[in-house]
């Protein structure tokens, strides 16, 4: 009885291994879904009034990111590496490092308004890696090159990052310009505080360009041809960064120019994620 | 429904009438005894605060004239008075109460305040014996309204006054005030009732300067702050992050020219300034420099005034769902009315 009860249960857990090993992009159908939902809640919440509920958002965002989560995880089970071997995996990893980013400090800053701009841009990024070309469920394993690996997510990692940060970015550029007009609407009131959105917009650059310092900086230990137009434009981003950086620790640079500028380099960084895809010489990592 | 209320509240007349009838909350278990003595009376409660004077009766004394009750209650009614009092019967009496609770028949309409002090006139009732079946229900039930409105409707949102208004745009720019410090140039009324404001909200950090510096260091040892000497303010910008102007200046004593400098050495902090003074203290140019936001009495006024609009927009929202209330609190008297009747035996023919 015991051995045909455990015989019952491996059947159906190797059918539902079999359906979620077999139809991966699910996961990203249903965090695009829960992205959608979250955004469009949170984004009629703010601007009618109307009673908020951010836990429910919170919520949204979180079954997302879960399976966001387990969509890499399937890929990265199946490539034996960090699953950044398709656009289709990299948009993805994008946007799960900018949910894990938004998860761990949404909370500490009281920003978690900053989910009616990052959910929308999450939903997009995984409606995009839906319709890449598909691969392979089950591809072949390349071996590992470990400076490969930390070049490629540490990158991505701190794309998140400064997404985040051209996101608090607006959010201040919307807050600022209520206040100058000295006529804020209700939805001034419901944003966060505009020094909370400098601070965030400080730590979130800084965390960015240390990790896409390293990044960049691995690059190099890669071992194959250096695509220079990609090290060009990197760098170009690069020192943007660093320039926005070095002015806010001189005090030279106003605080609404820091926000436009991070709005402004994570709008390059993001056109380098397409154009250099079709321009470079050298085809996607692999 | 023999219940009702009357008195008189800011809508039927003014401070000087209200004054002679209020009842300080030293007198009030000594009224409700002599409300008790008052022929008629089943069940009574007293509403007093500074605008209105309100008794809630229930039994006999209800279809007394009020007149002639309040020149029994108070011992003498002046002419004159007469036409200041209202009374309202039944279902009037109950939407009445609802809209008081809500904050509806305040002067600043959505204050929260009333509340507390209906439940306080309600404990003070219960404490002397004076309410009963009918007044518990009504009042508890007037709680429960009072807390609906203000949960589910946008009565209660925004600021409607000047001192608030700047308090809440300071905390839309700081976040918490705690660590923020602030200074006041002029130590007049307003000054002092910004301090208050500033302080209940968490600020630690006042400083306060004026060309007397006696009265400067009254208002310092009031809100716990600092005194500055009035040719020394200057010294306390670098790090400062709320000004709140209103000396009597004849001109501009915050310029550009004064500020810009200083500016430079402070980053991204954002200055905010409020100028209350007249004529202004702070000139209009200062609010184009990057960080700095310049609110003057007229911009405060007016956020003041649009939340005050928006309450009362919202008022018609409060009084649909009070007439829900009052109608189910007048069913709830029809029928424990009709229990009694079914309760002592009377044979009455039916409906």
């Amino acid at each position: 009885m015991a051995e045909r009860s455990r015989l019952i249960l491996s059947m159906h857990l190797d059918f539902v291994a079999s359906f979620i090993f077999a139809s991966d992009r699910t996961w990203i159908w249903l965090a695009t879904y829960c992205f959608a939902v979250a955004s469009a809640y949170s984004t009629y919440s703010l601007f009618s009034g109307k009673f908020m509920a951010p836990r429910l958002t919170l919520a949204l965002v979180f079954a997302g990111f879960l399976c966001q989560t387990v969509f890499l995880g399937i890929r990265g089970h199946a490539v034996g590496r960090c699953p950044i071997t398709n656009f289709s995996e990299l948009l993805t990893f994008l946007s799960w490092s900018m949910i894990l980013i938004y998860l761990l400090i949404g909370s500490s800053y009281r920003l978690s308004l900053l989910g009616v701009f990052t959910t929308p841009f999450a939903a997009a990024l995984s409606v995009f890696a839906v319709f890449q070309p598909t691969t392979p469920a089950f591809p072949v394993r390349h071996p590992v090159n470990p400076w490969l690996e930390v070049h490629t997510s540490f990158s991505i990692v701190a794309c998140g990052a400064f997404a985040l940060a051209g996101f608090a970015g607006l959010m201040y550029l919307v807050q600022e310009r209520q206040l100058k007009t000295r006529r804020p609407s209700s939805l001034f009131f419901r944003l966060p505080p505009i020094r909370t959105l400098v601070v965030a917009n400080s730590r979130l650059l800084w965390f960015g360009f240390v990790l896409f310092t390293i990044g960049l900086g691995t690059g190099f230990l890669i071992g194959q041809d250096v695509d220079w137009l990609k090290v060009a434009w990197s760098s170009v981003i690069w020192a943007i960064y660093g320039g926005i950086l070095v002015a806010r620790i001189r005090r030279t640079m106003a605080a609404r120019w820091v926000a436009t500028l991070s709005i402004i380099a994570f709008s390059l960084l993001l056109s380098m994620f397409w154009g250099i895809r079709f321009i470079s010489e050298v085809p996607p990592v692999r | 429904m023999n219940i009702s209320c009357f008195g008189l509240s800011h809508q039927t007349a003014g401070v000087e009438i209200r004054e002679r009838f209020a009842i300080p909350d030293s007198g009030l278990p000594e009224a409700l005894l002599r409300l008790k003595a008052v022929q008629g009376l089943e069940e009574g409660l007293i509403v007093s605060t500074c605008n209105r004077t309100e008794f809630y009766v229930a039994g006999a004394v209800a279809q007394l004239p009020v007149p002639q009750f309040f020149h029994e209650f108070y011992r003498g009614l002046k002419s004159g008075d007469e036409p200041h009092l209202f009374q309202l019967p039944a279902a009037g009496c109950v939407r009445h109460l609802f809209r008081v609770v809500s904050g509806l028949e305040s002067m600043a309409v959505g204050e929260t305040e009333i509340f507390g002090q209906v439940k306080r006139a309600y404990e003070a009732a219960v404490r002397e014996q004076v309410t009963g079946r009918r007044l518990n229900k009504l009042f508890q039930r007037s709680f429960h309204v009072g807390k609906q409105v203000r949960s589910s409707t946008a009565i209660g949102r925004g600021n409607i006054s000047v001192a608030s208004v700047a308090v809440e745009l300071a905390e839309q720019i700081f976040g918490e005030l705690e660590g923020c410090k602030i200074m006041l140039l002029g130590a007049g009324d307003t000054s002092e009732k910004m301090a208050r404001s500033f302080k209940s909200r968490g600020a630690r950090q006042i400083f306060v300067s004026n060309r007397s510096f006696d009265r400067a260091k009254a208002l310092a040892e009031e809100t716990g702050g600092r005194a500055v000497r009035f040719d020394e303010w200057g010294r306390e910008f670098t790090d400062l992050d709320i000004l709140v102007s209103s000396t009597a200046a004849p001109h501009a004593i915050v310029t550009v020219e004064k500020i810009a400098p200083i500016l430079r050495r402070r980053g991204d902090r954002p200055l905010f300034m409020i100028d209350v003074a007249f004529p202004r203290d702070i000139e209009p140019e200062v609010h184009r420099l990057e960080g700095v936001y310049v609110y003057d009495l007229d911009a405060l006024q007016l956020m003041a005034e649009r939340s005050m609009q928006a309450r009362q927009q919202e008022a018609a929202d409060c009084d649909r769902l009070i007439a829900k209330h009052v109608a189910d609190f007048q069913a709830w008297m029809e029928k424990s009315v009709d229990s009694m009747i079914g309760h002592v035996g009377l044979n009455l023919p039916p409906r």
